[in-house]
């Protein structure tokens, strides 16, 4: 009762005249942040560090924490709107939120996302409140095992899948997990795969860059090529009657995705090794496998949107968790919040519930403030980002490959990273056109890093023995449910009771 | 031994005749852009920890006119980081946080064609001490009954680290030495995650500096068995150091800032300068105190000077340990 009571109190502190508007001002510049491409939650919160020191203490993480919730609603707005991923948070946003925008139906994904956002956030603030301190524990009972073997259960919500061409799938998955090992290897420090000899190769491939080319670059490419140089235009209505329509077809038609990517994503983000992107990839393959139609993601399914919004918001709440408990940043944004915490003379760590308290609850008291204030915002914008898609193709092209190309810039700073990602666009685009998958090795690039060390670090610690994987009483299950899945197909192949993969048509 | 922080002070006392920390205020030249401030390890860790907080007190003082962004390239033990900064195609706005990779890392990789003496000095503000950790439950509260532990489990004791090569392996390499201890060593990608798998029980004991324990420490839940300083640290005054045990051995982790090569003379300066108002900051100093850090300042002839000496003194050590 004591943490409602101080939960209630931060609440109210959040409500006040100062905070209040720092709120405002926060969620819409990380609305704007996260909807530029490139420009994430990261650089929203490094760049607007310092406002917060002309600020009191508690105004300033208020401010901060208002930009990060921002942000991760933006990230879905140009997902959706142009099909480059605002941020690698919602690059899995942009496998469904681009076709419905194709259809027409960029309000159902924008409001789609937006409340699958909300009750992520919500979700995920509900969660930290009732439980953090023993959450903090389940994060540490994560050693290497456990972390390899989610990593292969998120591979596996990728393969098990029916409807897709499984074989395309795994070249996929292993295409990915080649660019995601180029650079230096983490466990013996040397370098790897260093293409051509090309420094540019050293720091291994950005998954910005990736992303950006598949989904900008080759969205567009793609788009030109079905519309054959016709003058092609969606025309979006948007009215208050409509989005009310929508609201209730985005509960009808998201709740599941919702649902998976609120827990699912909190869980992810809680690992101090995973982080928001990891947590919405993994939650789109989830709802993909449970759902009755997986042949219909891909191609504009509401619940396709749902999913990573719902969780890339409730992981960017259940990343604070392993920041705040044990002073780890479970995302490069905590990190830079982690600095701000330090000077504002607060120690992040396990004493940090017991030694300050009223700060702890006063920032998660500002978390159900700014998500509130977050999708109300991000909803009185929707109109002006549809009226822009109503601008005709041939137009918009031009912005979607500038904007691509300065996003890619911004976020890395490299010219070489942009001969990448058109690269990357170019490819894609004649992989699309040979029917390959190309999220199994988004999905790869993303985890593979994550996965490669955890493996080889267990392999380690059990001498080289695979038991490791099995024995232990967090791991085994896992890695049990994982290769049921992988194999799932065979089986099903082998029972002769394989859907036949519908031709994908184009879309 | 090789590492006495005493005996480079000794060596640099002779050339620190005029050498208290100057205000070389440059008028002329200020940034124009964000500063890439490059970080040569992952988050979490002790270099990025301390890397924040100097961009927090310039921020907090308002030191620089554009911000510093940090960016953390932890990858190839810091080579991705001394390969991005020394590639920098704007010299003047890219500076670089160090760590004793700065020195190890173009040793043992001399492919990069990396080059140290080539960057631009610009402030040393501190060095770090390694402490040896373990955790409460394994019910060891001596270094003895450390040493007994570990060899009694044949090679079976695991204990995590930052990598081969790194620090802390330096450490725990000249430990295993000197007490012919057979060690499982777990590479990890920073000190934070070293610091969590400890507190995890995943691993079974860590050589991290105080920076990066110090929460779990304070809550009971690491136990510091043995400082590799040169003197007890007055943090933590019951923790014998191995020179008492007999070993003239201690090492310390650099902790200093340092421009892209190819940076103007301007820019240094007006760096320096910011760098010099941070190391006297009250903040600065009070993290220093409270995070078990010694000042060691240097300006930035001397720095070059304590470069070479480094990279002498690692060469030795690396190949001592048939790195």
């Amino acid at each position: 009762m004591e943490v409602l009571a101080l939960l209630t109190d931060g609440m109210l502190v959040a409500l006040q005249p100062l905070n209040l508007m720092m709120i405002v001002i926060g969620v819409s510049v990380g609305l704007l942040i996260g909807a530029m491409p490139g420009l994430g939650s990261v650089n929203g919160v490094a760049i607007l560090l310092p406002v917060t020191f002309l600020v009191p203490p508690g105004a300033a993480i208020i401010f901060l924490a208002a930009i990060y919730y921002g942000a991760m609603y933006g990230g879905a707005i140009s997902s959706v709107t142009l099909g480059i991923p605002g941020a690698s948070t919602a690059v899995a946003t942009t496998f469904d939120g681009r076709p419905l925008a194709i259809q027409g139906r960029a309000s159902l994904a924008l409001v789609t996302a937006a409340l699958a956002s909300f009750v992520g956030g919500t979700v995920a603030n509900v969660l930290f409140t009732l439980f953090a301190p023993a959450l903090a524990s389940v994060a540490l009972s994560f050693g290497p095992p456990e972390v390899f073997a989610l990593m292969l259960l998120a591979f596996a919500t990728f393969v098990g899948l029916g409807g897709d061409d499984i074989p395309k799938t795994v070249f996929s998955i292993c295409f990915g997990l080649v660019l995601g090992s180029v650079g230096f290897d983490q466990i013996s420090g040397a370098p790897r795969l260093i293409l051509f000899e090309m420094n540019g190769f050293l720091q291994g491939i950005g998954f910005l860059v990736l992303a950006i080319g598949v989904y900008g670059i080759g969205e567009m490419l793609w788009t030109i090529e079905q519309s054959r140089g016709a003058v092609t235009k969606t025309t979006p209505k948007m009215t208050v009657k409509g989005m009310v329509s929508d609201a209730k077809d985005a509960t009808k038609r998201g709740w599941k995705g919702t649902f998976v990517g609120s827990f699912l994503g909190f869980f992810v983000g809680v690992l101090p090794a995973a982080g928001a992107t990891p947590g919405s990839l993994m939650s789109y393959g989830v709802t993909k496998m449970i759902s009755r139609k997986p042949e219909s993601f891909g191609t504009g399914n509401p619940d396709g949107v749902a999913a990573p919004e719902a969780a890339n918001n409730s992981a960017s709440t259940g990343s604070m968790l392993p920041m705040l408990t044990l002073g780890i940043p479970g995302s490069p944004t905590t990190a830079i919040l982690l600095g701000g915490m330090v000077i504002w003379g607060l120690t992040p760590g396990p004493r940090l519930f017991v030694d300050e308290q009223e700060f702890v609850w006063g920032l998660i008291g500002s978390f159900y403030v700014s998500n509130a204030a977050a999708v109300l915002i991000n909803l009185a914008f929707i109109p002006l980002f549809i009226w822009m898609l109503r601008m005709p193709f041939t137009v918009l092209a031009p912005v979607i490959f500038v904007l691509s190309i300065v996003g890619g810039y911004a976020a890395t700073r490299d010219m070489f990273d942009i001969w990448l990602m058109v690269i990357f666009g170019i490819g894609a685009f004649f992989l699309r056109r040979f029917d390959y998958p190309l999220a199994p090795a988004v999905l790869a690039i993303v985890l593979g890093p994550i996965a490669e060390p955890t493996l080889r670090q267990s392999l380690l610690l059990s001498s080289g023995d695979p038991s490791i994987f099995f024995t232990r009483p967090v791991a085994g299950p896992i890695t049990i449910i994982a290769l049921i899945l992988i194999f799932l197909p065979a089986i099903k192949l082998f029972r002769g009771k394989r859907k036949t993969a519908s031709d994908v048509n184009s879309g | 031994m090789l590492f006495s922080k005493r005996r480079f002070m000794g060596v640099l006392a002779a050339s620190m005749v005029a050498s208290a920390p100057g205000y070389a205020v440059a008028d002329g030249w200020t940034p124009r852009k964000p500063i890439d401030f490059t970080i040569m390890a992952g988050p979490g860790g002790g270099a990025d920890q301390i890397a924040r907080f100097i961009q927090s007190v310039a921020e907090k003082k308002d030191l620089t006119n554009r911000p510093l962004v940090p960016n953390n390239k932890g990858g190839g033990s810091g080579a991705e980081a001394l390969i991005h900064v020394s590639g920098a195609n704007d010299p003047d706005h890219t500076i670089l946080v160090t760590l004793n990779s700065f020195f190890t890392t173009p040793l043992r990789q001399e492919n990069l064609g990396i080059d140290i003496q080539t960057f631009t000095p610009i402030a040393m503000m501190g060095v770090d001490p390694f402490v040896l950790w373990v955790h409460k439950d394994a019910g060891i509260t001596t270094f003895e009954g450390y040493v007994e532990e570990v060899k009694s489990m044949n090679g079976e004791f695991v204990m995590g680290g930052t990598g081969q090569g790194q620090e802390d392996s330096i450490v725990i390499a000249y430990m295993s030495d000197a007490y012919d201890l057979d060690i499982k060593y777990i590479p990890y990608s920073g000190g934070g995650a070293v610091a969590k798998d400890l507190a995890g029980k995943q691993i079974m004991a860590t050589v991290n500096n105080p920076a990066e324990a110090k929460g779990f420490y304070e809550a009971g839940d690491f136990v510091p068995l043995l400082a590799f300083s040169d003197e007890r640290m007055p943090a933590y005054p019951d923790v014998p150091t191995l020179k008492e045990k007999g070993h003239d051995f201690s090492y310390y982790n650099q902790r200093a800032v340092v421009g892209a090569p190819g940076m103007s003379d301007e820019a240094a300066a007006y760096y320096q300068d910011v760098f010099t108002q941070i190391f006297e900051s009250e903040e600065w100093q009070g993290y220093l105190d409270s995070e078990s850090l010694s000042p060691l300042w240097m300006d930035a002839s001397e720095q070059q000077d304590y470069w070479g000496l480094q990279v002498e003194n690692h060469r030795k050590l690396l190949a001592a340990l048939g790195e």
